[in-house]
């Protein structure tokens, strides 16, 4: 046995040394966003799963704008140079590791790359996470993505965080909307989801919709199998067996794709109509794989969904050339995030070549209307916090001859008919009818 | 109906688990490595696999049954070039480390395998599907099921009894079985034991690199595959006994039909499924179901 | 109560890094702060290892002291920090003792794996449970401790000092308990078992109580955590966040107590500048880091101290 004793002389200095190395090395380091340039911390996923689907287009998108700002490229309003006349600055991290993780991550982009706002968030966990921390560290902060309708529940004034993407919530009320117009006569519906907060909530506001719009239909089957399963014969069978008219799926990426690969190749998909709330994120890797009819969204106006103007015709032209393919909802949304961010700094009141402080961004931001690739985006729930947009639901219909996947037969909602009001939960509000909606 | 419906799906599972179990098996049986890098086999195969198909059949190259070889041959090849990279470059100077340390370096191989992956890939799921959907479907009592599905059933059949005849009937295999017995006792009677690791090693990469490319049509080939199905793979080793390609057998069995009666059944039991008949089977029988109790030595 | 050499070197180094805590980044607080955290829970998987056992499901009680500390603060309003990591680590030990029963009786692979299988039941009751929040986890309260909360912004550096606190007296106790016959016993159970058996000793009755204390060491990691992340959620008891714990413990090395907190630092450190100079390929980085330390330092980071690097060689 070692006689720790001796050894243990050389270990204090040696610990002591290494220790006071470290930090000294440390506190030294990158110094930053001092030099006059607009710093963005851009957070997606790079590695995992959901890097395919979302997190590489996210990162396209964000490359594609920040390098188009710094030409002064994009149409009016935003043809000004970067943000507020400063050159804009990326620093792209993988939101990979878990919520505590990304929790660290997010004080290192704020205090030591001292980015000048952060924009990104694709998992509801994160943003739970981070948006305390945002506000705790005042860091201007644009959640792109996630859906929870759990964001504002806790801190009812939020100053720093600001959300552009869409409730989840009004995904599934969309869907079901779209369903009482195009299948009325539905009579049994059946449900798969990944088996986590996502695939839960999503199917709770999807049943609560449809019992207040479609109260003759019946849930006859709801499978959750595990996330990143892969393999779902034995949820096909048991949906198969019970005979559906509507099978709705909050699926994403590539669980998505086997599920359809594996229910048409199976014939569910003929005797059943599916409704993907994300599918529109591979809506160019169907190919004939999937059966024209059905039904797809884009979680708000994005991607095939987005409307033809000035901004998301050059958005999709230098998105083409640079990646060869159309942009699909993730890059919309991470557009949106940015010409928003950009919008509301230089409405921020500093003269320009600044970069304008956090505070003054947020207070710009709080209840904006903004021009974006997905048409008007007004920031008018959450205090000002959340944006507020219509959604749009289509079939799929597959061109064999031009081997290009589209959409047809679009019916959109506005956002007035879908958007749960401030005030009262999601859920709340789809279980007492959706009192105030304005449909059209 | 579901009953049937049950038996089906449990069986199509089981032998999807087999194939995926059956080389972590044996490299643990012969080598005591419970190599956590035959996630990364698998995605390798299932990659490979995947853009060399979605290649051939995208431009249309050639007949559709050269298609299936050409997934078969890629993925074998695969296996034998990163088995022999692997074994012959890292592992062979780690033999005789303690039994957990080995775990951490296929741990450690894993997380490097995974970058790999996607850098040689890209993070693009892959959706090779030809193979998949060119076979059809038949239909069972009602039930419609993938023709693809039941081929594997019968792939992991035959490469189960293959496997099984070569451990048993073959000289070979008889050597092998000596290895996993007791490894002193045949180093003591001249077997070379060293290049027996190799070809187990090998031997299993390339059966983890297989199931991978049988999986890849099915799916959607995704970064983290490998990881997935990682747990579930141990989960039928360990429940089956280590070494044994009957208990990899009997355990990936045992562990379908289970998960494909909560599924029609009882649908909110499904995550907890594997692990349950993981701890019920050690709780009765600790060294698993087909495990030798080894005695131990002072 | 003298305190040996050892110890006094350990409470000083706190000392120094408390205080070093005062005019560093605040970025680097709470890295560290994380980091300490992490580290008690690699000390309970360095408990075992020293037993001879390695365990690919510490999660679980990581898991379990944190969210009994998010919970404690949510559903029953109580944010006395001494208060909930009690809590914790109470929830935790009672576990272990149940479970403990059962695992004891296995050992190698067949103890990782049942290790492995408990700890990602919790996580399948976690995530189905949407009264928690399912994967989404929820957030956690503020702290306060007997009475005092810390002032605006200054509850990262306050929760720092407390952490390096905890961590100094645990490293003392643990240096002490690996000292005292019981910690003998883990390792003359690891080297021989059936030796031990034959001295008269129960080897399984050991193993559970170090198993216990193990549980209860990394449930305080897992409190921790919670209050400093602010966040938790059902990934704490992912078999790969156990995977993360036993790098660590690997990283830095079985032989001294110091050894899993260096590491954690290290690791913490390592991985953060990996994903910010490498955003594509961290997890690459970090596989190789472990396996040069397997090939050229298989006695850990700690060896380096030691010189024993020279000798493992040979």
């Amino acid at each position: 046995m070692h006689n720790y004793k001796k050894t243990m002389i050389k270990h204090p200095l040696a610990l002591a040394i290494a220790a006071t190395g470290l930090a000294l090395s440390l506190t030294t380091s990158v110094q930053a966003a001092e030099n006059g340039k607009f710093r963005i911390g851009i957070v997606t996923f790079l590695s995992g799963p959901a890097a395919g689907p979302f997190g590489e287009p996210s990162a396209n998108a964000a490359k594609v704008l920040v390098e188009g700002l710094n030409q002064g490229k994009l149409p009016a309003p935003y043809n000004t140079i970067g943000i507020n006349g400063a050159e804009i600055e990326v620093v792209i991290i993988d939101e990979a590791g878990g919520a505590a993780k990304q929790v660290e991550e997010f004080r290192n982009l704020v205090q030591r790359q001292k980015v000048d706002a952060v924009v990104g968030y694709i998992s509801s966990g994160d943003c739970l996470a981070i948006a305390p921390v945002a506000e705790e560290l005042g860091a201007m902060t644009v959640f792109y993505d996630c859906g929870t309708s759990q964001l504002f529940n806790e801190d009812k004034s939020p100053q720093f965080v600001f959300r552009t993407s869409l409730d989840a919530a009004v995904d599934n009320i969309g869907a079901a909307r779209y369903l009482a117009k195009v299948r009325p006569d539905a009579q049994k519906v059946a449900g798969i989801q990944q088996n986590y907060a996502w695939g839960q909530d999503s199917w709770n506001d999807f049943t609560h919709s449809m019992e207040q719009l479609m109260p003759k239909a019946k849930v006859v089957e709801s499978q959750m199998p595990k996330v990143f399963q892969g393999q779902y014969g034995a949820e096909i069978s048991a949906l198969s067996v019970k005979r559906p008219d509507i099978i709705h799926s909050s699926f994403w990426g590539g669980d998505m794709e086997a599920l359809v690969l594996q229910a048409n190749a199976r014939g569910l998909l003929e005797d059943a109509t599916a409704v993907l709330t994300c599918g529109e994120s591979a809506i160019d890797r169907y190919k004939d794989q999937a059966p024209n009819g059905m039904i797809i969204g884009g979680r708000g106006p994005f991607g095939a969904f987005a409307p033809d103007n000035e901004l998301n015709r050059w958005f999709k032209g230098s998105y083409q050339a640079a990646y060869k393919t159309d942009p699909t909802y993730p890059a919309s949304k991470m557009a949106q995030a940015i010409l928003g961010l950009k919008h509301a700094a230089e409405n921020a009141k500093v003269e320009a070549g600044k970069v304008p402080a956090p505070l003054e961004i947020a207070k710009a931001f709080k209840g904006a209307t903004f021009e974006s690739v997905s048409g008007q985006v007004q920031m008018a729930r959450a205090g000002g916090h959340q944006a507020m947009q219509g959604i749009a639901y289509g079939e799929y219909q597959y061109d064999a001859a031009n081997k290009k996947g589209g959409v047809h037969n679009v019916i959109a909602f506005n956002g007035e008919c879908v958007t749960p009001p401030d005030g009262t939960t999601a859920l709340e509000w789809i279980k007492a009818g959706f009192p105030g909606a304005q449909c059209n | 109906m579901s009953l049937f419906a049950v038996l089906i799906d449990g069986t199509i599972y089981a032998s999807w688990l087999f194939l995926v179990a059956a080389g972590l098996t044996v490299i643990y049986g012969v080598m005591r490595i419970l190599n956590m890098a035959h996630g990364s086999f698998y995605a390798i195969g299932a990659y490979t696999a995947a853009s060399l198909v979605g290649w051939y059949f995208n431009n249309g190259i050639g007949p559709v049954w050269a298609g299936y070889l050409l997934m078969l041959g890629c993925a074998l090849v695969a296996g034998l070039i990163v088995g022999l990279i692997i074994e012959r470059g890292l592992l062979r100077f780690m033999y005789g480390r303690d039994e957990v340390l080995m775990v951490i370096i296929t741990y450690a191989l894993l997380l490097v395998l995974e970058d790999s992956m996607k850098m040689v890939w890209g993070v693009n799921p892959y959706f090779a599907y030809q193979p998949y959907a060119e076979m059809g479907r038949s239909a069972l009592a009602g039930l419609k099921v993938s023709n693809y599905d039941l081929m594997l059933v019968g792939v992991s059949v035959v490469l189960g009894l293959c496997l099984w005849l070569w451990l048993e009937r073959t000289h070979q295999g008889k050597v092998l079985r000596a290895v996993i017995h007791d490894r002193e006792v045949a180093m003591a009677m001249g077997v070379n034991v060293r290049r027996m690791f190799t070809l187990v090693f090998v031997l299993g990469t390339m059966l983890g690199t297989l199931a991978g490319a049988l999986t890849a049509p099915a799916i959607s080939v995704v970064p983290g595959m490998g990881v997935e199905i990682i747990v579930l793979a141990f989960a039928v080793v360990v429940v089956g006994g280590m070494g044994s390609i009957e208990g990899a057998a009997v355990g990936a069995l045992l562990v379908g039909l289970s998960r494909a009666a909560a599924v029609h059944y009882a649908p909110e039991f499904e995550l907890f499924v594997i692990y349950g008949v993981m701890a019920l089977v050690l709780a009765v029988r600790p060294q698993g179901l087909f495990g030798r109790v080894l005695a131990r030595k002072i | 109560m003298r305190l040996n050499r050892t110890e006094l070197i350990l409470l000083g180094v706190a000392l120094l890094l408390a205080a070093g805590g005062l005019i560093a980044p605040q970025w680097l607080v709470f890295l560290l702060t994380m980091a300490l955290a992490k580290s008690m829970v690699v000390q309970g998987v360095v408990m075992q290892m020293r037993a001879g056992l390695v365990t690919f499901g510490q999660g679980l009680y990581f898991c379990v002291g944190g969210y009994a500390v998010g919970m404690s603060g949510h559903f029953l309003d109580i944010s006395d920090l001494a208060l909930l990591l009690v809590i914790g680590v109470g929830a935790a030990v009672l576990l272990a003792m149940l479970l403990g029963l059962l695992m004891t009786r296995y050992r190698e692979i067949f103890f990782a794996m049942l290790s492995l299988a408990f700890s990602m039941i919790l996580y399948g009751v976690l995530v189905k449970s949407s009264a928690l929040g399912s994967t989404d986890g929820f957030n956690v309260k503020a702290w306060s401790l007997f009475g005092w909360s810390p002032a605006q912004g200054q509850a990262p550096l306050a929760l720092f000092i407390i952490i390096v606190g905890v961590c100094a007296v645990l490293a003392v106790l643990l240096h002490r308990y690996s000292r005292s016959s019981a910690g003998m016993m883990c390792e003359a159970i690891r080297e021989n078992e059936v030796r031990v058996e034959y001295l008269g000793q129960s080897p399984r009755w050991v193993l559970y109580m170090n198993y216990v204390a193990a549980a209860a060491v990394s449930a305080l990691g897992g409190g921790f955590m919670a209050l400093s992340a602010g966040h938790i959620d059902p990934e704490m008891a992912y078999w790969i966040t156990s995977g993360e714990f036993v790098f660590i413990a690997l990283l830095g090395g079985t032989a001294h107590v110091a050894a899993p907190f260096i590491a954690a630092i290290v690791f913490a450190v390592v991985r953060t500048y990996a994903i910010e100079l490498v955003p594509h390929s961290w997890q690459m980085i970090l596989g190789f880091t472990l396996l040069a330390i397997i090939v050229f330092l298989p006695k850990g980071l700690w060896s380096l101290f030691t010189g024993q690097a020279r000798r493992a060689k040979a």
